[in-house]
């Protein structure tokens, strides 16, 4: 069980990383926001999955419950961070930015 | 015009916006408080963790006070037969779409560790006509397609036109449909 725990951490801490290094790496507003709203999502998942997993050592109420707790902040992250998200979006189609595409790029050099 | 003088009161309310008398079913009304109460309760009891006396008595007296203020805030419709299936159609939909989100967040995770990214990725806005009627499955769909990684909805329009940006052509080639499809066989539109 502490076996699977670590391993979930460490696989959610990829995903952090990974946005973390998208949202410095991608070229624009728009294409920014798809690492760091969904790869931190996916990173929460599997991190509070393992400390999930942790804190049932031996299925006793308390310790299912203390679990169950920890999966409800997964269950609000999904459905504020798309929101979220799309209100980013939306604040960024509404000042008129245009998105950056491979096209203009290709002119550049 | 000869027409309009011949609408009676209640028929008027109604136009208005407001419900007449002979809407409001109170044998359904009462099925979704009852309703309401036991989601409520359950999540009490799942929350507080503690089985004594004084815990539950205190979760079933806010229970029923927030259901007797607040009961058509959970379940807006009326119609309270068609629920069951419904959710057990969500509960289905959950798991494949925690098997896309993981998949193409494997995607996006490539894309972004990818020495040469800026020539795979091809950003570019999309748009579909969905074919979903009500306010509660464009809910879903919208948000099923921004917790996608590679797509974020940017506007839905009232007759179901959806704008979206993507990452590349592959994430919102075909998924945004499929997602589609399957939310409306959820909510039987």
């Amino acid at each position: 069980m502490n076996f699977m725990a670590v391993v979930f951490v460490l696989l959610g801490l990829l995903f952090f990383t990974g946005g973390a290094v998208g949202i410095i790496r991608m070229p624009d507003f728009y294409s920014r926001l798809h690492p760091a709203g969904k790869l931190d999502t996916m990173g929460l998942l599997m991190s509070m999955l393992g400390v999930a997993l942790y804190t049932i050592q031996e299925f006793s109420l308390g310790e299912v419950l203390t679990g169950l707790k920890i999966m409800f902040i997964v269950v609000f992250v999904f459905i504020t961070s798309p929101t979220a998200t799309h209100a980013i979006v939306d604040a960024g189609v509404r000042a008129g930015l245009e998105p950056w595409t491979q096209d203009i790029s290709r002119e550049e050099p | 015009m000869v027409e309009q003088a011949k609408v009676s009161p209640q028929n008027r309310s109604y136009e208005q916006g407001t419900p007449s008398p002979s809407d409001v079913q109170p044998e359904k009304s009462r099925a979704s408080r009852i309703i309401t109460f036991v989601i409520l309760f359950v999540i009490w009891l799942l929350l507080s963790g503690r089985f004594d006396l004084l815990h539950i008595g205190l979760g079933v007296a806010s229970c029923f006070l927030v259901t007797l203020f607040s009961a058509d805030l959970l379940l807006p419709s009326p119609d309270v037969m068609r629920l069951p299936g419904i959710w057990f159609r969500f509960i289905k939909y959950i798991p494949w779409l925690l098997y896309e989100v993981l998949a193409a967040n494997i995607h996006v995770m490539y894309l972004v560790f990818h020495p040469r990214m800026m020539r795979l990725i091809d950003p570019r806005i999309m748009e579909f006509d969905s074919k979903l009627k009500s306010d509660i499955s464009r809910v879903t769909l919208a948000n099923s397609i921004t917790l996608t990684p590679g797509t974020i909805t940017i506007h839905i329009s009232i007759y179901g036109h959806i704008t979206f940006h993507a990452i590349d052509i592959e994430s919102g080639k075909s998924l945004p449909l499929i997602m589609d499809a399957r939310i409306a066989d959820i909510f039987k539109e």
